[in-house]
């Protein structure tokens, strides 16, 4: 019998291999359709990792190959120091996988997921009771254990999904979009849970097209788009390098937004459908000289700049479109 | 994450992954266990009851039913019969839902579990439920008198062989769909029950038209029939019996060939 959680494994891979997560031109091809074109990642033991991107940019295609589900076209791939084309089984009894959307047996109760779920990974009925009961308290079910799944909320069968996904206290946990549709509530709870996890120094990956989820969970994090990585760093790295220090919105309600009239205002401008963003040093004096111009928008708001516009800079377009 | 008992995760080897496969199945399956037991085991029950002894009690042993009792004639087709009915039914909806609707087998994909061992629970858990609804159905008919002798140890053998060759390859094609199971009616209306009723089971295909006659020597359940008569009433010859066994075996081998590779396509794309 050994302890459940293994930081002097996690230190050995590291060492060896300089990462939990390598990957080197790494891509995915799905008939005609290249959804990942040539990425190379490393993911340190103990931080929390986020991939940022549209719908369509190759997130989860990714995550599915790094989770061992999903055998790669083409270039390198190591996972906890392995190969998932010859070792998926092993690195899978490592590894705990959030998936975008629940696959829980919704006929069976809380507890009973759990439990099936932990023998799939070669553990005894006993440990799996009392892990279960340990994990149900971690996801706030434990007054649910023995419902059914089916009529629970949606923030309850994530938090579910990510407690099963814990089962075999594992070194890396990846997280495809997390909390796409669940109200704020839900969201923050779930935060929270993640939180915690880090602070007990899991491995985080994580793939979201939140700002605000990436800024709050992430540590690093790369923006994808087209199947390729487009930038990587902190979320202040990232927005200290794509943005500027200010942001000037100016919002208009009947008349189009005039770009031609703003130019020379700002170092850059991103028009908007109702709105102009005009990324400058001083938003205040941008504001000042805007009104000077004649530009008479219908309201103003000078703000700090965000991984929104980090990524409205990269993509071309809003996040959730 | 801290735990009470310390124990690692760990790759079982195939014999215990398949097995943990079963067990995950049984967990499903025995919460409303009771409704599909009626329906494997008194349903048949009924038919031995109306058919056996009712319209049964208006045949005259002859020739056609081996100088038997119909009812006598008849369990020993009526257990290989039912057991395809229901590995019909066991090898289709609820394997598309593992797929598509509950996609508790994408789950069971991120887990140690490899996708054929996966494929191989599946038809293991449909061999050991057969195995067990049609035993009880044989023991119920032994109970009514419609089991003349041992040999009905055979027809058990012989109803699981059946019911394999059927329900592996439907499996595989179960598992590659992605509709919502409209296909699986048709299957029912035109080939099992066609089947069940013109195969052997309620008399002799002889009295069949000639050209109908191939067709009916396609099906499994005639070879299944055939075979659990002649283990029943102690009638069997050895080539024929022999033929019998390598076509149900071939199909149920290229059948959980197809599966591996329809559940390996479906998870791991």
């Amino acid at each position: 019998m050994r302890p459940a959680i293994v930081p002097d494994v996690v230190a050995e891979t590291a060492v060896r291999d300089g990462g939990l997560v390598r990957a080197r031109g790494l891509t995915k091809q799905f008939g005609d359709f290249e959804a990942v074109r040539g990425i190379d990642l490393d993911v340190e033991p103990g931080e929390a990792f986020g991939f940022l991107g549209p719908n369509g940019a190759g997130k989860s295609s990714t995550m599915r190959m790094v989770s061992c589900v999903s055998p790669r076209t083409g270039g390198d791939l190591t996972v906890l120091g392995m190969d998932p084309r010859t070792q998926g089984p092993d690195i899978r009894a490592r590894l705990g996988v959030v998936p975008q959307q629940d696959n829980l047996d919704n006929e069976l109760t809380v507890r009973q997921n759990l439990h099936i779920y932990g023998r799939y990974f070669g553990l005894s009925k006993a440990h799996v009771r009392a892990k279960a009961v340990e994990l149900l308290d971690f996801a706030q079910l434990t007054d649910r254990a023995d419902a059914e799944v089916e009529p629970l909320s949606g923030g309850m069968k994530r938090r579910l999904t990510i407690a099963r996904s814990l089962i075999n206290d594992p070194e890396l946990l990846l997280l495809d979009e997390p909390t796409t549709g669940l109200d704020p509530q839900a969201r923050h709870l779930l935060w929270d849970r993640l939180f915690r996890l880090r602070q007990q120094g899991v491995t985080l990956i994580i793939t979201t097209h939140y700002m605000d989820e990436a800024e709050q969970l992430c540590d690093r994090l790369v923006v994808m788009d087209g199947g390729k990585i487009v930038a990587e760093g902190s979320p202040g790295e990232l927005i200290a390098r794509y943005c500027s220090r200010e942001v000037l919105e100016l919002r208009f309600v009947t008349d189009k937004p005039d770009a031609a009239a703003a130019e020379g205002l700002a170092d850059r401008i991103e028009v908007l459908p109702d709105r102009l963003l005009l990324y400058t040093s001083d938003g205040e004096a941008s504001l000042a000289a805007a009104h000077q111009r004649g530009l008479a928008p219908a309201s103003s708001l000078v703000r700090r700049g965000t991984l929104e516009d980090v990524f409205l800079r990269l993509t071309g377009r809003t996040l959730v479109d | 994450m801290t735990t009470t008992t310390r124990e690692r995760a760990r790759v079982c080897p195939t014999p215990t992954a398949v097995w943990l496969v079963v067990e995950g199945l049984w967990t499903w399956y025995r919460r409303n266990w009771r409704s599909s037991a009626v329906s494997s085991v008194v349903e048949p029950v009924l038919f031995l009851l109306a058919l056996g002894l009712g319209f049964g009690s208006q045949i005259q042993p002859s020739a056609a039913t081996g100088g038997l009792p119909y009812v006598q004639y008849l369990a020993p087709a009526l257990v290989v019969a039912s057991a395809l009915q229901t590995a019909a039914f066991e090898s289709t909806y609820p394997v598309l839902a593992a797929f598509k609707w509950n996609r508790t087998f994408l789950g069971i994909a991120s887990t140690p579990i490899t996708s054929r061992q996966l494929a191989m629970g599946q038809l293991l858990w449909i061999f050991l439920r057969l195995s067990v609804s049609s035993a009880a159905f044989l023991v119920v008919a032994a109970l009514l008198g419609a089991v003349t002798s041992v040999g009905v140890i055979g027809s058990l053998f012989a109803a699981l062989l059946t019911a394999m060759a059927l329900a592996a390859p439907l499996v595989a094609y179960s598992a590659s769909l992605d509709t919502e199971g409209q296909q699986f009616s048709a299957i029912f209306r035109f080939i099992v029950v066609p089947m069940t009723v013109f195969a052997g089971t309620f008399f002799p295909v002889d009295q069949l038209p000639a050209w109908v006659r191939p067709i009916v020597w396609l099906t499994p359940l005639w070879h299944g029939t055939e075979l659990s008569r002649a283990s029943a009433f102690g009638t069997g010859e050895l080539l024929p019996v022999l033929g019998h066994l390598v076509y149900l075996t071939a199909l149920v081998v290229i059948g959980a060939r197809l599966a591996v590779r329809t559940f390996t396509r479906r998870l791991e794309v």
